[in-house]
């Protein structure tokens, strides 16, 4: 059952994909963009992070989709045809496509106990980290408690990111005119 | 939008419903998944979608354009803030053992404190970020 979730998932994420390419009407290509960002949350469910999934779906499908249908109400809606079909591009696609799917049977296989990542410091986690915090969610423990330096750090850095976009968008009040009202 | 009514009326219920997941996400993180990150975002697409149906400027009076600059700031002060607070409580930097009394106590406060942060400043990064992509090309 699951596998076929996996397997429906993934074709659907191809299609989409395959779709993005051949669209030139950018408003189609927001929508396929949080259709894509949809099945992305939903193969995250798959995989059992729920988390990982709450954000796609918001951030992906919602928030991003409506920047960019604000961003295409700016600069119109169609994009250009181009002249001629470059088989460079393809060509790179599928040389590091191929070479990802031949790296796959390298890895470990999914979720199985006896893997490196599962080895390391993952089973103190699970077995000490709710008697040393008081916390049953591993997930919240592990990101704000035994890695705080790191969400420190991550906060810091979409907070830079939001300087940088509020620096080159905020400004948009025309030449000759006073500095900041607000 | 003030030619549809559906619209306005379905985004009457949702956006409290929204709201109200938002926070339960937020509060909740400690014991089923979610946290500051998910709950910031939840809670910005509700406004966001108050802003889709209800126009940008009743948006700006519900919330104005100041206030998520200063949450996405005040955020990282109180994340940071914990920290610097646990190394004059004597102890490491963001090490919440030395809070409350207990260090179950202290980590408790502390986890909640620094989530609350998270909340705030990705809640102010991510409607700054809106306000700064919609808001361009009308006046202010």
């Amino acid at each position: 059952m699951e596998t076929a979730i996996d397997v429906t998932l993934l074709a659907l994420l191809g299609l989409t994909g395959i779709a993005l390419l051949r669209v030139y009407n950018l408003v189609t290509a927001a929508m396929l963009l949080a259709i894509y960002s949809l099945l992305c949350a939903s193969l995250f469910t798959t995989l059992d992070a729920v988390d990982v999934a709450f954000t796609e779906a918001a951030v992906g499908a919602g928030v991003s989709t409506v920047l960019l249908l604000g961003t295409l109400a700016l600069v119109g809606r169609e994009e250009k045809r181009p002249l001629k079909r470059q088989a460079l591009p393809l060509i790179m696609v599928v040389v590091t496509g191929a070479a990802l799917v031949y790296g796959i049977a390298d890895i470990p296989p999914f979720g199985a106990p006896d893997n490196p990542a599962q080895q390391h410091v993952a089973p103190v986690y699970l077995q000490e980290s709710e008697a040393a915090t008081g916390i049953p969610n591993v997930v919240t423990s592990v990101l704000t408690s035994y890695r705080g330096y790191d969400t420190l750090g991550e906060v810091t850095v979409i907070f830079t990111a939001a300087v940088g976009v509020l620096l080159l968008l905020a400004t948009g009040r025309g030449r000759g005119r006073g500095p900041d009202d607000g | 939008m003030d030619d549809c009514p559906i619209l306005r009326v379905g985004a009457k219920i949702m956006i409290p419903t929204i709201l109200l997941f938002g926070l339960y996400v937020q509060f909740h993180g400690e014991y089923g998944p979610g946290g500051g990150f998910q709950a910031g975002v939840i809670v910005t697409s509700a406004f966001i979608l108050y802003a889709l149906i209800y126009g940008l400027d009743s948006t700006r009076r519900v919330i104005p354009p100041f206030v998520p600059r200063a949450a996405a700031v005040l955020g990282v002060l109180i994340f940071a803030g914990t920290g610097l607070a646990s190394l004059l409580a004597g102890g490491r930097f963001l090490d919440y053992d030395v809070f409350a009394g207990s260090p179950q106590k202290g980590q408790h406060w502390g986890i909640f404190t620094v989530e609350l942060g998270v909340f705030v400043a990705v809640f102010g990064v991510m409607l700054g970020v809106f306000y700064a992509f919609v808001g361009r090309g009308r006046p202010q």
